[in-house]
């Protein structure tokens, strides 16, 4: 079956090709045909891959998947999706593809080159040449993005620049057995400041497969603000890779917020390729019935005087399985690095699952790292504590599990988006609207 | 009239070792009854019991209170009833604004006796003169549930509460552990003002010290699970004179018993 499927995908593949962006530039071509054999040689990961010890992507290969072409008659409402409050610059994409009638890009500040990656591709694609050809850290999915890219954001943003309000990338997938592979390229220059929100959302229930990955360059002294939301539905499959690289005394901070989806994998990583580097991972996953989530994180201290600081957070109620893998490397002569990670985990049934496994590589000796990982269940004297002052216990057991996730909600910083985290927590518990009304 | 609460034989394991053996108590609405009594002699264990802590099991004897059977109720159900427990311990919960926990509790107090609900403006005007009675400021209305407390800060945030919820019983347990002399005056003059004649307290405390200024009616030695000796509040200060020993020998528990 699973031989079937990597045949499956070859086949479509060939059927496309000569249609994929980029596909009259030679080096796209060539990226794109080596993308696709790099994954036919390998196949999809099984648990005897140490990274995939505990997801078994079988159900990519078990729906026949096939590339997600723009479907002229589906029919999006993207009002609910849109950030009130704050003025984003919007593009939606609608099974992978661009929607410029749905979006609003809105008025750009000098210097800020933001669009459809498709169209770039098909533009004047050279400055993009070394970032698509930087396959570090990439998962064997990340190939088969490459292989299919249809688009993404494009954002570049030139040094010393500003922009103040959000980009909001709104992906929607809208059929069933489509299979979704958008590219997102963000390129902070020097001193650049920027925020991209990741939304991913999925309509009347379509299995669909989202394989997205979203590469992120930080250049000296930039500041990029990068958050993810995955609301897929409860019959789809996400796959992700987040990959950033950061040059010297340039900050990223990461929030990824995991809701939805009835498997999803993300794999995200940052290098400090250049000295003091400052790297904050935040992540909050929420996962009921039968969902599996999944996130993989490394950060690389590679030069001196980085810090980095890591907290996820993950809730698991009914049979759901959650896995969490957080590696920080601290290469030679990386010293002076400051490093710290936690995992923290809910489990609110008896038959809810995590793996939790932070992991540190140090080979520097003039160091600071410190890592933990807690499971545990709500606290029977805080229950007691509220139950005691007349709140019945569903709704204490939901008060407490926003208590838990509260602090990296607290840690999104576009106030509209929080309200939106928010609310889709609330959604997820019991008697969760009747926390709200009272707020 | 029947009693508030009563109290006939109860007794309570937890993890099969028993903690109270036949408790026997009786209090009546306006009446202040103070429970001392060495450490482990199961005084907070029988506050909990009371507030319906699951945790501990109840092996025999019954509590009524207002006639119903208390032991049925869930511990929410006994709070709506009127029981309110002053915890010796209260719990942090980050993320939780206190004045959030408080517009919850009353609610569902007020839902219970089929009162309206209080909106965010009916409730502030409420606890406006409450939290000025125990000497609070208001920032600690905007901070998470205890968090980050001081211990008196705690122990005066547990009496706000009870102030708001004008519980017919409440049950303070060591409210006067960890508070320095001003905090325990703000304290038991808090609960000196919801000292009414609908109202009954139980006080849970060690030390004769809370007693001083929150003066009780009846007084009662716990000791190894059992009520040992109960008298008037000269009682307290005997004890505060001989300490907890005395009560351990047979012969003199015997002879003191009423």
């Amino acid at each position: 079956m699973i031989a079937e499927s990597i045949d499956r995908f070859v086949v479509d593949f060939n059927a496309h090709a000569a249609a994929l962006p980029g596909a009259r530039v030679p080096w796209i071509a060539s990226l794109r045909r080596n993308a696709i054999e790099r994954f036919a040689e390998h196949g999809l990961p099984t648990t005897r891959d140490e990274d995939w010890k505990y997801t078994n992507v079988a159900p990519v290969a078990r729906r026949p998947f096939a590339l997600a072409l723009p479907n002229a008659n589906a029919r999006v409402d993207v009002g609910p999706f849109v950030l009130a409050g704050v003025e984003a610059h919007r593009l939606v994409f609608i099974d992978g593809h661009y929607a410029p009638a749905l979006s609003e890009v809105g008025a750009l500040p000098a210097g800020v080159t933001l669009g459809s990656l498709a169209e770039a591709l098909d533009g004047s694609p050279e400055a993009l040449e070394p970032m698509l050809r930087d396959a570090r850290r990439h998962t064997i999915f990340a190939a088969l993005n490459t292989a299919f890219m249809t688009d993404g954001v494009y954002l570049r943003i030139a040094r010393g620049v500003a922009l103040d309000r959000p980009v909001h990338a709104l992906f929607v997938s809208t059929a069933s057995d489509a299979a979704i592979h958008p590219r997102n390229l963000i390129v902070a220059g020097e001193r650049a400041q920027m925020t991209l929100i990741e939304q991913y959302v999925g309509l009347d229930e379509a299995a669909s497969l989202t394989n997205a990955v979203t590469q992120i360059v930080a250049g000296a002294e930039a500041s990029v603000a990068h958050y993810k939301l995955q609301q897929e539905n409860g019959r789809a499959l996400h796959i992700a890779g987040i990959h950033a690289a950061q040059a010297r005394a340039s900050r990223f901070a990461s929030h990824s917020i995991a809701l939805g989806a009835v498997l999803s994998r993300q794999d995200l990583t940052t290098t400090f390729d250049a000295q003091g580097c400052d790297a904050e991972l935040n992540g909050l996953f929420l996962a009921g019935g039968r969902q599996h989530v999944d996130h993989h994180t490394r950060i690389d201290h590679a030069q001196p005087h980085g810090r980095s600081r890591e907290l996820y957070k993950g809730v698991l109620d009914g049979g759901a399985r959650g896995v969490f893998n957080g590696k920080v490397v601290v290469h030679p002569g990386a010293q002076r690095s400051d490093a710290h990670l936690a995992s923290h985990n809910l489990l609110l049934s008896r038959t809810a699952e995590i793996d939790t496994k932070p992991e540190l590589t140090i080979d520097a000796d003039d160091v600071k790292c410190a890592h933990g990982a807690t499971v545990g269940q709500l606290d029977d004297d805080a229950l007691f504590y509220l139950r005691a002052r007349g709140v019945d216990e569903p709704m204490a057991r939901a008060l407490l599990t926003y208590a838990f996730a509260h602090d990296v909600i607290e840690r999104v910083r576009v106030a509209s988006l929080r309200d939106v985290v928010e609310r889709a927590l609330f959604q997820r518990l019991p008697q969760g609207e009747r926390i709200r009304e009272l707020g | 009239m029947s009693a508030l609460l009563e109290v006939r034989n109860l007794s309570v394991s937890v993890d099969d070792k028993a903690i109270l053996r036949g408790v026997d108590l009786t209090v009546n609405a306006g009446e202040v009854h103070a429970i001392m009594g060495p450490n482990g002699s199961g005084k907070s264990t029988l506050a909990q019991v009371l507030a319906g802590r699951e945790t501990f099991h109840v092996t025999g004897g019954d509590v009524r209170y207002g006639g119903r059977d208390l032991l049925a109720l869930s511990p929410e159900e006994r709070a709506r009833e009127g029981v309110f427990l002053a915890f010796q311990y209260p719990v942090e919960i980050p993320g939780v604004s206190n004045v959030y926990l408080l517009k919850a509790a009353v609610n569902s107090v007020r839902r219970h006796r089929g009162l309206p609900e209080l909106d965010a403006m009916d409730f502030l005007a409420q606890i406006r003169g409450k939290i000025k009675l125990m000497d609070m400021r208001d920032e600690l209305l905007y901070r998470a549930v205890n968090e980050g407390f001081s211990g008196g800060e705690k122990k005066r945030n547990e009496i706000l509460q009870m102030a708001l919820l004008e519980p017919r019983l409440a049950i303070l347990d060591e409210t006067d552990s960890g508070l320095d002399i001003d905090a325990l005056q703000v304290v038991a003059n808090g609960i000196n003002t919801l000292r009414s004649p609908e109202r009954a307290m139980i006080v849970v405390t060690h030390y004769q010290r809370l007693l001083d200024y929150v003066v009780p009616d009846f007084v009662h030695v716990l000791s190894q699970g059992r009520i040992v000796k109960s008298g008037g509040k000269d009682l307290a200060l005997e004890l505060e004179r001989r300490g907890y020993g005395w009560l351990d020998d047979p012969s003199t528990a015997r002879a003191i018993s009423p």
